[in-house]
């Protein structure tokens, strides 16, 4: 592998450097590097990143190949600026063996456009009784280190505790799907002011919050650390806030699609805006952002979550629940906290790449853009402002809330380790 | 009139009273001799119903045939979507066959607005009860009979229901017809009030458009209309109330509850009733109790929308006697 010199980049937003990139590792950043030998990346002003994080990603291999493969979604990865994703365990089979989780992981490697780290599932078959064999998933080639029950909820109060407990032996952390199932029972959208007009099945804040408001006392009884998936609610972030201040050990994610949508967009019963959590109120939205700006949420994951045409194209109650988001990540955050003035590029650093990264010990990523670091690089046109069209997406599903919504921000080049998987905007 | 109905929300002060005015003019024909009039012949209309409900569907139906319209019916049961078809499939099938309206009863909230506005189709939609959203054909027929009772059938053309003071009682939560005639009567300036135990009032109620009261019998004695909704036994199941007996004796209208309305009060029911839970028999069988007309001026209303959906300009009803025979 050569050298690639980037002249001219803001590196974290900071005044333009040029970073010299030798094999895998970033070999010098300063100004006036020498180009000798090195085939040369023009800046031209746009912002480097440590590859992006993503600890929430659905790539839906093995068993629904139609939605969305390791290939087709570590390629979708690549193209957002990710070099890494969590690959969630709600596939089919379940990803509750170490057979399961070794398969996925060495469809990343194979592949190459992304690191693939498998979370293993908290417990057999997602049906939250009988605890996976968290310690086979965590000591396979997969190194599984993050466990979750994702799209259902660890509802039982003891095999949560246990679960917590358990992972402390090997450092491990639960990342919950708070959600009370009684609570949400036929729920369809957030229960408020426009499910009571449109007649949907409501999902209430207070689902997601008893959950977490429980976690986090589980969590500090026991000594663990657990990290809360998707948090979608003011509440939520009062929660969250008040452990951390307590000194309990949690983490938490936000998607970008709750950072940025309502649930207004119900009103139009298009069930490329039915997700779970659901999209919520603007007093949610904004609290959100805040909560990401002042450190309480600590990072933004995906919840990418692939869904083929037909389980978007009917009505609203027979709909899958999800959205693709790898492709858009970075330009909504972009959109809802650095150009409202939130977050500068260093803290957007932070968020998508250097805590997703320690919160599930993927080493390697979310390094400092340094001499020495390995070259997981994204190279971001900051300045360029386009419409989402999901017919050039790399994922296999289009189900986007933002297609036609103008966006700032355009990823133009990735790299995995000093390769090149993102060249001009297109997939190498 | 917009080109579809799927909301009473989406009718305007006038396009109501514009339906209410039309329907009584449909009720005219059921007067004659022979029940028909030609408006809409060489149209075809599909009454597409997902959801059971023979007395929906018939009125639909009735109104159809009376205006000469071309008719299919189309029963989920034992048909393709029970093996699996989407509704996009069906509906894209129905219109190959060249249907110019659809009328869709579903138990999706939201199905016909999908319906009509995904580009699936061209042809116009009527909503005849989606889940637990719209029925607005059921609000107008409620509106019309309220008007006939409480104005006349006559005085009260042209006029909308200004200072009415309407009590809506039982399941709100669950109800399309509870939510359809609270945009309707708001817009025909009305006055609602619903009445239900709070686990059946839904949260984000206060949003809307009328008053919430958890107690009847203080809500009776200002009331011009109490309508009457079902409520399924199986709700107790669910916990929203504990009881049978108890749901009665607190919200269900009795004889004793009846003489509390002023004279002049009328009782509606927007059927199936389930006598001895919301309405006692006593109720039911009053003279008081709209329940039957109601059913009869829904044919009316129906032939209304219909006619104004797909009648473009000429006349509704000539009344030239060639027409007739």
């Amino acid at each position: 592998m050569s050298k690639i010199l980037i002249r001219g980049a803001k590196v974290l937003g900071g005044a333009p450097q040029d970073v010299l990139i030798d094999g895998e590792t970033v070999a010098e950043v300063g100004t006036g590097l020498s180009a000798d030998g090195a085939e040369v990346v023009e800046a031209g002003g746009k912002v480097l990143l440590p590859g992006l994080v993503d600890l929430h990603t659905h790539l839906r291999e093995p068993g629904r190949e139609d939605s969305e493969t390791v290939l087709t979604g570590t390629r979708a990865a690549a193209s957002g600026g990710y070099t890494a994703v969590f690959a969630m365990a709600n596939t089919f089979p379940v990803a509750d063996t170490a057979g399961v989780v070794e398969q996925v992981w060495r469809l990343g490697q194979e592949h190459g456009y992304c690191d693939v780290q498998p979370i293993g599932a908290v417990t057999v078959g997602l049906e939250g009784r009988k605890l996976a064999e968290l310690g086979a998933m965590h000591e396979s080639a997969a190194g599984v280190t993050v466990f979750s029950d994702d799209g259902k909820c660890v509802d039982d109060a003891v095999i949560m505790r246990r679960a917590l407990e358990y992972v402390k032996a090997f450092g491990g952390v639960v990342a919950q799907h708070a959600q009370e199932p009684r609570l949400t029972e036929g729920a369809q959208m957030n229960e408020g002011v426009v499910s009571a007009e449109l007649g949907l099945g409501g999902w209430p804040a207070v689902a997601e919050e008893s959950v977490i408001a429980r976690d986090v006392l589980l969590a500090d009884h026991v000594g663990s650390r657990v990290h809360i998936c998707h948090l979608s609610t003011a509440g939520s972030v009062e929660i969250v806030r008040w452990a951390k201040s307590r000194g309990i050990q949690v983490t938490a994610e936000v998607t970008p699609h709750h950072l940025l949508l309502t649930d207004e967009l119900v009103r139009t019963y298009n069930p490329v805006y039915k997700v779970n959590p659901p999209l919520r109120t603007e007093r949610d939205v904004l609290a959100l952002r805040e909560a990401l700006a002042d450190g309480t949420i600590d990072i933004v994951a995906t919840d990418h979550a692939p869904h083929p045409h037909e389980d978007k194209d009917c009505e609203w109650a027979a709909a899958a629940m999800g959205m693709v988001g790898l492709e858009t990540a970075l330009s909504v955050v972009q959109e809802t906290m650095v150009d409202t003035g939130l977050l500068d590029w260093a803290g957007v650093a932070d968020r998508m790449s250097f805590k997703p990264a320690r919160i599930g010990q993927a080493t390697g990523h979310g390094r400092p853009v340094s001499a020495g670091e390995p070259a997981n690089l994204t190279l971001v046109d900051t300045e360029y402002r386009g419409r989402v069209d999901p017919a050039g997406f790399a994922s296999r599903s289009r189900n986007t809330p933002y297609e036609g919504r103008e966006l700032p921000g355009r990823v133009t080049h990735t790299w995995l380790r000093g390769k090149a998987t993102l060249v001009d905007g297109k997939l190498t | 009139m917009q080109r579809h109905l799927i909301s009473a929300a989406d009718l305007t002060r006038d396009d109501a009273v514009l339906i209410l005015d039309t329907a009584e003019e449909m009720a005219r024909v059921a007067d004659r001799p022979i029940k028909k009039l030609p408006t809409l012949r060489g149209r075809t209309i599909v009454n597409l119903f997902f959801e059971d409900s023979t007395r929906t569907r018939i009125s639909f139906e009735a109104a159809e045939k009376r205006l000469s319209a071309d008719v299919i019916n189309f029963s989920a049961k034992g048909s393709s979507v029970s093996k699996g078809e989407s509704l996009k499939d069906t509906a894209q099938t129905l219109e190959a066959m060249g249907v110019d309206a659809v009328v869709i009863r579903h138990g999706a909230s939201g199905a016909p607005y999908r319906l009509a506005n995904s580009g699936w189709i061209d042809a116009a939609v009527i909503n005849a009860g989606d889940g637990t959203h719209q029925h607005p054909t059921q609000a107008l027929l409620d509106a019309f009979t309220m008007r006939r009772r409480l104005i006349g059938r006559d005085a009260g053309l042209g006029q909308d229901l200004s200072g009415k003071r309407i009590t809506v009682v039982g399941d709100v939560l669950h109800s399309r017809v509870a939510r359809s005639n609270v945009d309707l009567l708001h817009t025909l300036g009305a006055e609602v009030t619903l009445v239900a135990p709070p686990t059946l009032v839904p949260v984000g109620v206060d949003s809307w458009p009328c008053a919430v009261s958890y107690d009847l019998d203080s809500t009776l004695p200002k009331s011009d209309a109490v309508m009457m909704l079902r409520v399924q036994r199986e709700r107790m199941n669910a916990a929203f109330f504990p009881t049978e007996r108890e749901y009665s004796r607190r919200y269900g209208l009795d004889g004793d509850r009846m003489a509390r309305l002023p004279e002049h009060a009328i009782v509606m029911h927007p059927g199936p009733m389930v006598r001895g839970m919301e309405i006692t028999a006593e109720v039911a069988d009053s003279g008081r109790c709209t329940a039957v007309e109601q059913v009869a001026n829904g044919v009316s209303i129906r032939m209304a929308v219909l006619y104004l959906l797909l009648g473009g300009n000429e006349p509704a009803v000539t009344h030239s006697r060639t027409e007739e025979k």
